[in-house]
């Protein structure tokens, strides 16, 4: 009988920290933890030398302060009186607000030029290829800029709707484009039954309740097909669900419509786009939406011919091949590329400064920065806005990956 | 009579072939292609009308303004006098500021040579990498000498500094094959030791030798360039810098160090996390809080040193999908050689993971190249600077909008479209599998 016995213990040497694989990380890693820390104290201690030169401390107090400067396109109250915070808040909905915008405006013409490229028509096609490369090799600063361009110098002033042979005039009497911005009719609710922003809250709660009860009416509908064979037909209660509820709380709350006119020198009533909002939401819409082409593109060539011919013989239409084929999994492929061109979206709106749109960009790290003179903190607060929207999106893009992933067995 | 009968009840046979039939003329040539490619639907003839029509109306909008145009004029004043009235383009704007265009407003005029030299240069260095199967390797010599000739053409400012980094560069190599038997980590701390010595002379013989000197140019500041010669700089500068920074951020975002793990992964994600914009707020504004006090560092510098990082997290990521996308199986095959980590990834491991990379490095590249015109929002004169500054200021050329944003869009769509052909040329070129 032979006996196993452990190979003699080595005995830790000051050399093997250097040499022995099992040691030599800690090492390195002790050296990267120390040349972190001593940069960090380098840098912070160069920091603290520099604020002591110029006469300067960290402190955010200046969020408090009055921000003295005007915002022209706002979604919330705000004036020259309001805090620096007040306009860091409506910054910030700015800049979800023309993110929102451009990422649906985005996402319909990415979808209809990238299917459109793959059609069968080659004019269009071309056309389409044309497209998607002038928008993709070009910065899409010049196209924020040429589309300002075109809302400003190109678009005819007040002035121009003015006198008795004007010449422009309001498209529909309700629709006015000038250089100032371009005008529309803004809807009124007059009863007062709710208040203020409450009207649309109401608004909103009742086409939630509509989503809702839609869907239980398609699910109904799935299960007596289920069941029977024939499938009731859910368009026109689906229609009725969506459309009656909206027009009678519109008739209750008495919704009219101001429309903007001419009065003096300039337009009033109504809500005001301006023209910077329209470039900006324009130019990422159509920049991004190049890109998104090409996703949606990849995406249905990503999925194998064969998948079309199997639909095909089990006797499937075209239509349907497309609905319940090939789009549940080319969406596998689209979605997540598509969600991070959302998130190129929102950060490029930060473009917004070179247009004068106040975002958050344009508020905080644009005038407040200037006046205040913070530029650490208006920096930080800036860059912690933008990595928590690019956080919470690639959370949910996480969360979608794990959901639609090929389960494998 | 009975000749007739005969001929009647004789069959019909047909001794000769017919010569081939043309197809019927809805079924050959133009016809049949518009039918096939752009009326083989009800649906696709609306849409062929639709196009046509968009074209149609793009077309006439624009052909009148580009055909007509004035090409020689010294104000838009005097071009709309020559025009009276008519449809048409100003590009004489284009010639007459073409040089501000390209190399800025500052940059001295009977030195525009260099830049240019350098622009060709570039192309001659960046050959050899492009093409490395059709060029011989010896011309990479060249492309390695070309980041110090092209500093010296564009700065200007004696020889001495770039070639005393050259040496130090050099001398590093030297050092490292000399000692890479003793072991990678002791290898390349010589050759750091041996490049920082050089660049400390480098910088003191530099900043003291000026002008004068050796073979020396005439000296131009960092704040004098501008133009499009601005966005190629920080262009082709920061790619070629981050590729180094990004392969290391990659590697160590896969490392089983978690020190180093996480330094990397908090770094990359906070980069891809923030615009490029905020990045260049600190560039700006806020670096010059960290550095010691008294140091004055170019804006181009810090702008440099901001765009870099910016990309080299991007391509930091697309190297990690090559990383990824590699078999396990070449890892195990390394480590069953007896290869170190340095050697494994160097012979095995990244010449792989960088060729599956290239379209999408490419693609940070370009986009990089976009976004240099960034830079204009932190009153820098590059090529959109320019036109937004100095030119549409002027009182000469104030209106001109169409011409000078239409000639920057084709600028940047050439380049940026040219590099994409080149990345789907390579892509073909380097499917080695699957054949």
């Amino acid at each position: 009988m032979t006996t196993m016995t452990d190979p003699p213990q080595e005995s830790f040497r000051l050399s093997m920290l250097l040499n022995d694989t099992r040691y030599r990380s800690y090492t390195f890693q002790f050296i990267a933890l120390i040349a972190l820390i001593s940069l960090i104290a380098y840098l912070g201690s160069n920091l603290v030398q520099n604020l002591r030169a110029a006469g300067l401390n960290i402190s955010y107090e200046f969020l408090g302060e009055p921000a003295g400067y005007d915002i022209n396109q706002r979604l919330i109250e705000y004036d020259s009186q309001s805090s620096h915070w007040r306009a860091s808040i409506v910054g910030i909905l700015n800049t979800l607000l023309v993110a929102f915008l451009a990422c649906v405006t985005a996402t319909i013409l990415g979808v209809a030029a990238g299917v459109l490229r793959l059609s069968n028509n080659w004019l269009v096609r071309k056309l389409m290829a044309v497209y998607v490369e002038a928008f993709r090799n070009v910065p899409v600063l010049i196209w924020i800029i040429i589309i300002f361009t075109i809302m400003t110098a190109v678009l005819p002033g007040p002035r121009a709707f003015r006198g008795d042979d004007p010449t422009a005039s309001m498209v529909l009497d309700m629709f006015a484009f000038t250089n100032r911005g371009v005008y529309v009719p803004a809807p009124e609710f007059t009863s007062g039954i709710f208040q203020g922003a409450g009207n649309w809250l109401v608004i909103l709660a009742s086409l939630v309740a509509s989503l809702f009860i839609t869907r239980w009416n398609v699910r109904r509908a799935d299960q007596v097909q289920e069941a029977t064979g024939q499938r009731p037909n859910t368009l026109w209660a689906n229609l009725a669900i969506w459309f009656v509820p909206l027009v009678a709380l519109c008739w209750i709350m008495g919704l009219t419509w101001n429309y903007p006119e001419l009065k003096g020198f300039n337009f009033a009533g109504g809500w005001t786009i301006r023209g910077s909002l329209i470039a900006l939401w324009f130019a990422l819409a159509i920049y991004t939406g190049a890109f998104i082409a090409e996703n949606v593109r990849a995406g249905i060539q990503a999925i194998s011919k064969g998948q079309t011919e199997a639909a095909a013989s089990l006797g499937l239409r075209p239509g349907r091949i497309m609905k319940l084929v090939i789009l549940p999994q080319a969406l596998r492929v689209i979605i997540p590329p598509l969600i991070s061109q959302y998130l190129n979206i929102t950060k490029n709106s930060s473009l917004a400064i070179a247009v004068g749109y106040m975002d958050i960009t344009g508020t905080l790290g644009g005038i407040t920065l200037n006046q205040t003179g913070r530029a650490i903190e208006c920096v930080l607060l800036l860059m912690l806005f933008y990595l928590i929207i690019s956080l919470s999106i690639s959370a949910v893009m996480n969360i979608y990956n794990n959901a639609v992933k090929l389960k494998e067995r | 009579m009975t000749d007739a009968t005969s001929q009647r009840t004789e069959p019909f046979v047909r001794m000769d072939m017919l010569p081939e039939q043309e197809p019927p003329a809805t079924q050959r040539g133009v016809v049949k292609w518009a039918r096939e490619n752009l009326f083989s639907s009800t649906a696709n003839s609306v849409l062929t009308v639709a196009a046509i029509v968009t074209v149609y109306y793009i077309l006439v909008s624009s052909m009148p303004w580009l055909l007509n145009g004035v090409w020689n004029s010294a104000s838009i004043r005097e071009c709309r006098e020559i025009l009276e009235g008519a449809t048409g383009g100003c590009f004489a704007v284009l010639t007459e500021r073409w040089n501000q265009l390209l190399f800025g407003f500052k940059y001295p005029p009977d030195q525009y040579w260099r830049p240019t030299l350098a622009f060709v240069l570039l192309f001659v260095a960046a050959a050899p990498v492009m093409f490395f199967k059709y060029l011989p390797s010896k011309m990479l010599i060249f492309t390695g000498l070309y980041p110090f000739i092209a500093f010296w053409l564009i700065w200007g400012g004696s020889i001495l500094t770039p070639l005393l980094v050259l040496v130090g560069f050099v001398l590093a190599a030297q050092a490292f094959t000399r000692l890479e038997h003793k072991g990678f980590a002791i290898a390349a701390l010589a050759a750091i030791a041996a490049a920082a010595v050089m660049f400390w002379l480098a910088s003191t013989i530099g900043s003291g030798g000026g002008s004068g000197g050796f073979l020396s140019l005439e000296p131009v500041q960092s704040r004098d360039m501008g133009g499009f010669m601005l966005n190629m700089i920080l262009g082709t500068v920061c790619v070629s810098l981050s590729i180094p920074f990004g392969i290391a951020l990659a590697l160590g975002r896969q490392s089983d160090m978690p020190i180093i793990k996480w330094i990397c992964v908090v770094f990359i994600e906070f980069i891809r996390g923030v615009p490029l914009i905020t990045l260049l707020f600190v560039a700006n504004v806020v670096l010059a809080y960290f550095l010691p006090p008294g140091t004055t560092f170019d804006l181009i510098v810090r702008v440099i040193i901001m765009i870099t990082a910016f990309s080299s997290a991007y391509i930091a990521e697309v190297i990690r999908g090559g990383l990824a996308a590699l078999p396990k199986g070449q890892y195990e095959a390394a480590d069953s050689l007896g290869l170190d980590y340095a050697q494994a990834m160097r012979l095995i491991i990244l010449p792989q993971a960088l060729k599956i990379s290239i379209p999408g490095i490419v693609n940070v590249a370009v986009g990089l190249f976009k976004d240099t015109t960034l830079v204009s929002v932190i009153s820098m004169f590059d090529l959109v600077g320019m036109i937004r500054g100095p030119i549409l200021a002027s009182t000469e050329w104030n209106g001109v909008y169409w011409e000078l944003f239409g000639a920057a869009a084709i600028l940047f769509f050439v380049v940026c479209y040219g590099i994409s052909q080149y990345s789907q040329w390579l892509e073909r070129e380097l499917a080695t599998d699957h054949r």
